[in-house]
């Protein structure tokens, strides 16, 4: 108990550290502008990174959609901030609010997700969140929707039905996804949107319902045998996990004057998964901090690109035997014993 | 007219992504696993085919025994590297690794390949067969012939044959199959090179019909089988197969009569309708689990 106190105080000092490193390192005009570009991101990345570690590291599910919710965030918080622009003209209360939206639009999918899956044990979430991903992606990538005064236009294949009224505009082109956003997305923001995070992860961990959740992920029929509403508390984790993705969601879109549905497609939720293993399962912490690594690691080896893809897979792999593998395992314990001290106790 | 020419290129769709869903439902009979590394297997096969054909110009037969040699190799090599250290490791584990052993044959690929397309070559002609106002492509009659001989073969060999029966005792229980003197080890190796040989043949097929080669070629097939391995009931071999034929059927027919754009939707949407209502798939047995 007491390291997982030290681990909190470690992980929020980390991001506040590095918060203020930045800022000052902005204020004397030290940073390059490339860099600037990457730290909304980054944010954006952590949140991702942290949510999906609670459905995969603390709860146990493997899901292979994380993307998808990170997508319908980008979606409806983006087209919120965009119908917002006269009556909340204030930049920062309008990101806010978008992120909110984009965070109840997040975990609805979650929640709706959830249902059918969460009373199954097994593969199926990663099945289905798999199947998700895809078919919002191919959702988004056909849907039109048209704002004007009167309302929201829907429209599925076509921009044809779109009838606007004067000083409407189009939201959402399909395939082009959402073009001409106003990028209010700050490093502040993203910043505030971690702190929150960790805030909302280490308290449910921390809580009566954390413990359930791991005494689920620890060993299911003991936990339901001791009366544990399994359902309720996988269903509460994952889609705090998706609303978390989706409120990150916003923040990464409107970073980006545009924004396409197939940014956020399986290889999306597939690095959003590499972060979490490399940071360690139910590791807050390494999330963090492989989340940062990752984003700037592609932008600052440019001329290894090509072989960046490659070298993902094979960390990806060699991580998982050195730390799954019954042969390295048992060389880990013989080092820890000669070690001596409590490293096993740690452990827990 | 229409309808039946819809049906009949579904069927042949559906034929392919049941012999890739036949590799996808044995590996985790017997292994418990989801080989996501699959899909990409067959992305595998197809360049060596390519490649056997276009550059050193062999007969399309001797090319298609050659992509399935190789894949078979490829398969048992991965399932030694990467899934065997892991035998004892907790699900999770094993599919993370899967995920990365398929990026790495994606990007492998793509670095000894390139990313620009290639044209892959018919491996039996254009050639088309009139019936009234019908017409079939002899790749069309190919693949659904090729699927059925490889149906029946293999519920032969699972049936009949020693290793079959090796195979169905290791997937019932690992534990006693090993107490009756089966070599377990041996028996998931053998299922991982029988999954991967079909997976080349599927490979070909698939790319006879497309002929577009890309070192992605192979992922969106493989999740969609993957997708009919879940919707039959995934470890039975009849239930890939149905669950195959009839995903195919279903995509083309959302293709045809819904949206070509939102056919992709539509076949996961039936996935998770079919999870919600029958959880172990059509053809699954439900496992009651004991304490």
């Amino acid at each position: 108990m007491k390291r997982k106190n030290t681990n909190k105080y470690v992980s929020f000092a980390l991001v506040i550290a590095a918060y203020a490193i930045m800022m000052i390192l902005t204020a004397s005009g030290k940073i390059t502008r490339s860099m600037q570009g990457m730290l909304v991101p980054i944010c954006a990345y952590i949140v991702m990174a942290i949510s999906l570690n609670l459905t995969v590291g603390i709860l146990g599910e493997l899901s292979l959609g994380h993307a998808g919710f990170m997508s319908m965030g980008a979606f409806t918080g983006t087209c919120a901030a965009l119908m917002m622009t006269e009556s909340v003209p204030d930049e920062g209360l309008r990101l806010g609010i978008s992120m909110v939206i984009g965070a109840i639009f997040g975990g609805i999918a979650g929640f709706l997700i959830g249902i059918p899956v969460l009373r199954l044990k097994g593969d199926y979430l990663a099945i289905v969140t798999l199947a998700f991903g895809e078919i919002i992606k191919s959702i988004f990538n056909n849907l039109y929707v048209g704002f004007d005064k009167y309302g929201l236009n829907f429209q599925l294949l076509s921009e044809k039905g779109i009838k606007l009224e004067e000083g409407g505009r189009m939201l959402i082109q399909g395939a082009m996804g959402i073009s001409k956003i106003k990028k209010i997305s700050t490093f502040t923001a993203g910043f505030i949107l971690i702190i929150l995070t960790l805030f909302i992860v280490y308290h449910l961990v921390e809580s009566r319902y954390g413990r359930a959740i791991m005494a689920i992920r620890d060993n299911r029929i003991a936990a339901e045998s001791v009366g544990v509403d399994v359902t309720k508390y996988k269903m509460t984790a994952f889609v705090i996990s998706a609303a978390l993705a989706g409120a990150a969601g916003t923040l990464f879109a409107m970073n980006y004057s545009t924004i396409t549905a197939n940014k956020f497609d399986f290889n999306t939720s597939i690095l959003i998964l590499v972060l979490v293993v490399l940071g360690g399962l139910g590791n807050i912490t390494g999330s963090i901090i492989s989340a940062t690594l990752l984003t700037i690691l592609p932008e600052a080896l440019r001329g290894f690109a090509t072989y960046r893809m490659l070298v993902y897979a094979i960390v990806l792999i060699v991580v998982m035997l050195f730390t799954n593998a019954s042969g390295t395992k048992m060389l880990i314990s013989n080092i820890k014993a000669k070690l001596g001290g409590n490293k096993e106790e740690e452990e827990q | 007219m229409r309808f039946l020419s819809f049906l009949i290129s579904g069927l042949s769709l559906g034929s392919i992504y049941a012999i890739i869903a036949l590799g996808y439902t044995m590996v985790y009979g017997i292994a418990k696993m989801l080989n996501f590394a699959h899909g990409d297997v067959i992305m595998v096969g197809s360049y060596i085919c390519f490649f056997a054909m276009m550059r050193y110009n062999l007969p399309p037969v001797v090319g298609v025994i050659l992509a399935v040699i190789v894949c078979t190799i490829l398969g048992m090599v991965i399932e030694r590297a990467a899934y065997k250290p892991l035998r004892q490791a907790p699900s999770l584990a094993v599919l993370i690794t899967a995920i990365g052993v398929s990026y790495f044959l994606q990007n492998g690929a793509l670095l000894l390949w390139t990313s620009s397309p290639k044209v892959f070559p018919s491996i039996i002609g254009n050639g088309k067969i009139q019936l009234g106002e019908l017409t079939i492509s002899h790749v069309t009659l190919l693949t659904v012939a090729v699927c059925l001989v490889i149906m029946a073969v293999l519920t032969w060999f699972t049936g009949r044959t020693k290793m079959g029966k090796a195979m169905r005792a290791c997937s019932e229980d690992k534990g006693a199959a090993q107490l009756m003197g089966i070599d377990v080890n041996g028996t998931i190796s053998m299922t991982f090179a029988i999954g991967s040989g079909l997976a080349a043949i599927a490979g070909v097929l698939l790319c006879s019909a497309y002929p577009t080669l890309v070192p992605t070629t192979g992922s969106m097939p493989g999740i969609k089988a993957f997708t009919a391995a879940v919707f039959g009931g995934i470890g039975s071999i009849p239930g890939a197969f149905l669950g195959g034929l009839l995903l195919g059927v279903i995509e083309t027919f959302a293709k045809a009569y819904i949206s070509t754009q939102l056919s992709d939707a539509v076949v996961f949407s039936v996935l998770i309708i079919v999870l919600l209502v029958r959880p172990a798939g059509l053809l699954g047995k439900v496992i009651n689990e004991k304490v």
